[in-house]
């Protein structure tokens, strides 16, 4: 998701322990979530999600699925 | 236990909450300066507990380490949930638990009550950032939020002082009684499917009943600061402008106060000289203990202003975003974001930056951090480098302008960040090989520092200092100051003769162990001077100084650096040809940046780690590499025609 861009998650794979954590840090279903930037090298993300910023790899976000297209998630 | 009608023992409130919630500001709010610190027992998570006068009878408070979920992932999460769970290996049984909520934050800061309010420790909810939260325009029916949770809630301030008697009396009215659990949140984790989102979804109700958001969301400060501080360009910038400030003041501000501090050991010595009647017991105790112990205490100063950076940029919320910037970089040789700021302040001393290392969550990327850090050229190695440029490369240029001195002495700290790159790299390859485990971190808002929280923070790192290196310290240089007083020589029982010291030295077990470990060290450039310097400063490495000082008869004062110098470059071998040349400088060099030779890092080491088997591992394959790092330069340098 390019800078800018937002969306509402639809599902967390929480069974791995990246996903658990994640959805422990409010990254659940019905949450909108936008994206603020990307680090210099292009990885980290931060992300902003219920009032807070979050940073996280590219990679770890991969268990996550949002639907772009949905934007009246809770925030 | 019946905490507050006992009379015997004071009750026992525990301090949980997110990071970043405030948990500390409230915590020195509540206890004042006066901290104990401690480590739980068996492992190196600290302790911190202070006395809050609570009505009457003044509580224990202990500070919980900050955690996001009872589901712990590091060491410190650990032992904050066994106490919020009130497990029976638990180290601290609380009375009642004040939970830390931020305002701003709820819906996240509730996730951990949800989890706290199922054990039976009662729970008291300080409501922190509600200055912010109403500045932003929104809203909050606390009555509500309370009924939701089953739990007292608070608004407290900490920096205004407000709310904390309020918070004193909400919590010695919950001592005794059970905690219990809301039916609503019963009946959401009794369904099927994830128990973290049945229970976001418990939250998610309350909060849209009890709390109402003002929906502009503002383009907040945080993110207009952080588009030149996370800035792709500016960012990096800004961050290499603060590295360059905290360094000019570890460098240029600290002078004044160790000098200081070394001319009070010096007075000291005198002192003790004139008082203590001539003899071993004197000698042991200006020699050995005050001279030892005050030579590691000089860099107390740099130690502090490094800990008052560092915790500056903590409070700020800084860190994190460096941690951000640079995790990229750092991911690639295998470590976390923030195991960049540890190891930039090993630049001034490894052991701040080892004691830093404890906010790296994965066990194996902490030890990977903890075993390069001392690569990074610390204070103690100036002096080294200081002396081998003075004598050797003193006044020369490369390209006319540039000091080749600073050209060496900055190749010096490539060399060692180079190393430590390799190192971390084979290590996370190898021994502590293991998946990269999560970023995931919060970008705290920015927040202005508090003076209260630097300045304790300050206080507890700077006590462990003096107190972990200071013991270790006394006992090595005594061990030290023996080998080299023992056994007597006549020289030395006439102390009026300008080689007397030398002489005494070159008898000595030291000066023996130098003879015994030339052959060893002569491809390295090495005569048996040097070995007897090298033997000195294992215990730490400016010792090397100090020890040539007395090898070449030209005093101890660290001030004589110039007349050390000279008596270097006219020192001659038997057969006529000078014992130092410049490859010889530059290969000690090369050693010191890769020897383990710090015996106050090995203790923290210990400390940091329960065992013994990572420092001596340390101390071990540092050594080899230092051995081979400084032959590979001296034959090398020779191979190509250097001298």
């Amino acid at each position: 998701m390019p800078a800018g861009s937002s969306g509402t998650v639809t599902s967390v794979d929480d069974s791995s322990r990246v996903g658990r954590r994640l959805s422990e840090l409010g990254v659940v279903p019905g949450v909108r979530v936008s994206v603020i930037k990307h680090a210099p090298f292009g990885d980290p993300v931060e992300v902003r999600l219920l009032r807070y910023n979050l940073a996280l790899r590219k990679e770890e976000a991969a268990v996550v699925e949002i639907d772009p297209a949905s934007t009246n998630g809770r925030s | 236990m019946d905490g507050a009608s006992s009379q015997k023992t004071s009750p026992i409130v525990a301090l949980a909450g997110n990071p970043n919630a405030g948990k500390t500001t409230l915590f020195n709010a509540l206890t004042g300066l006066r901290h104990k610190v401690a480590n739980y027992p068996g492992v190196t998570v600290e302790r911190r507990s202070g006395r809050w006068p609570l009505g009457d009878a003044p509580a224990e408070l202990v500070d919980l380490p900050g955690l996001y979920s009872l589901d712990a992932t590091s060491m410190d999460e650990e032992i904050a949930r066994d106490v919020l769970r009130g497990s029976p290996d638990s180290p601290v049984r609380p009375d009642a638990i004040v939970a830390v909520v931020d305002a701003t934050n709820l819906e996240r800061n509730l996730y951990l009550i949800t989890q706290i309010i199922e054990h039976e420790t009662p729970v008291v909810i300080a409501l922190t950032m509600m200055d912010l939260f109403e500045e932003h325009g929104h809203v909050i029916d606390i009555e509500m939020l309370s009924k939701g949770l089953f739990v007292p809630v608070v608004p407290v301030d900490a920096r205004k002082g407000t709310g904390i008697s309020e918070l004193a009396n909400a919590v010695s009215g919950v001592f005794g009684k059970a905690q219990q659990v809301p039916a609503g949140l019963t009946a959401e984790l009794s369904g099927e499917g994830s128990e973290v989102f049945a229970r976001y979804r418990y939250i998610s109700g309350l909060v849209q009943s009890a709390v109402k958001h003002n929906d502009v969301d503002a383009h907040r400060f945080s993110d207009r600061v952080d588009s030149v501080l996370t800035h792709k360009f500016w960012g990096l910038l800004v961050l290499l402008g603060i590295l360059l400030l905290v360094f000019q003041a570890i460098f240029s501000w600290a002078t004044l106060p160790m000098d200081l501090l070394e001319s009070g050991f010096g007075a000291l010595g005198d002192g003790a000289r004139s008082v203590l009647p001539a003899g071993i017991f004197a000698d042991l105790i200006i020699d050995g203990v005050i001279a030892g112990v005050g030579g590691i205490l000089v860099f107390l100063p740099q130690i502090i202003l490094l800990f008052v950076f560092i915790s500056i940029l903590e409070d700020t919320g800084y860190m994190s975003r460096a941690a951000f910037l640079l995790d990229r970089l750092m991911s690639r040789i295998g470590l976390h974001g923030k195991a960049f700021l540890p190891l930039i302040s090993s630049f001034a001393c490894a052991i701040p930056g080892i004691m830093a290392t404890r906010t790296i969550e994965d066990r194996r990327d902490r030890l990977a951090t903890i075993m390069i850090a001392p690569f990074m050229s610390c204070s103690a190695r100036l002096p080294v480098y200081v002396l081998m440029i003075a004598a050797f490369f003193g006044g020369q240029t490369v390209f006319g302008f540039v000091s080749l001195g600073a050209v060496i002495m900055l190749g010096m700290y490539l060399l060692g960040i180079v190393v430590a790159i390799i190192v971390a790299f084979i290590l996370k390859q190898t021994v502590l090989k293991a998946p990269t485990p999560p970023f995931m971190m919060e970008l705290p808002p920015y927040r202005m520092p508090s003076f209260r929280t630097v300045l304790s923070n300050v206080l507890v790192r700077a006590g462990l200092f003096v107190r972990r290196a200071g013991t270790v310290i006394l006992a090595i240089s005594i061990i030290l100051w023996a080998l080299a007083y023992f056994p007597r020589s006549d020289a030395a029982a006439q102390p009026g003769s300008e080689t007397a010291a030398s002489t005494q030295l070159e008898n000595s077990f030291a000066g023996r162990l130098g003879h015994a470990i030339e052959p060893v060290i002569e491809p390295l450039g090495y005569d048996w001077k040097i070995g007897v310097a090298l033997i000195a400063s294992f215990a730490a490495r400016e010792v090397l100084v100090s020890t040539l000082s007395i090898l070449y008869n030209v005093g101890g004062d660290a001030d004589e650096t110039e007349g050390l110098a000279s008596a270097l470059r006219e020192a001659k071998r038997a057969d006529g040809s000078p014992v130092w040349t410049t490859l010889t400088a530059v290969s000690l060099m090369v050693f010191f940046v890769l020897a383990m030779q710090c015996m106050s890092t090995v203790a923290i080491v210990r400390r940091e780690t329960n065992s013994w088997r990572w420092p001596l591992f340390m101390v071990a394959y540092m050594t080899v590499l230092a051995y081979l790092g400084a032959f590979l330069t001296y034959q090398g340098g020779r191979l190509l025609g250097f001298s």
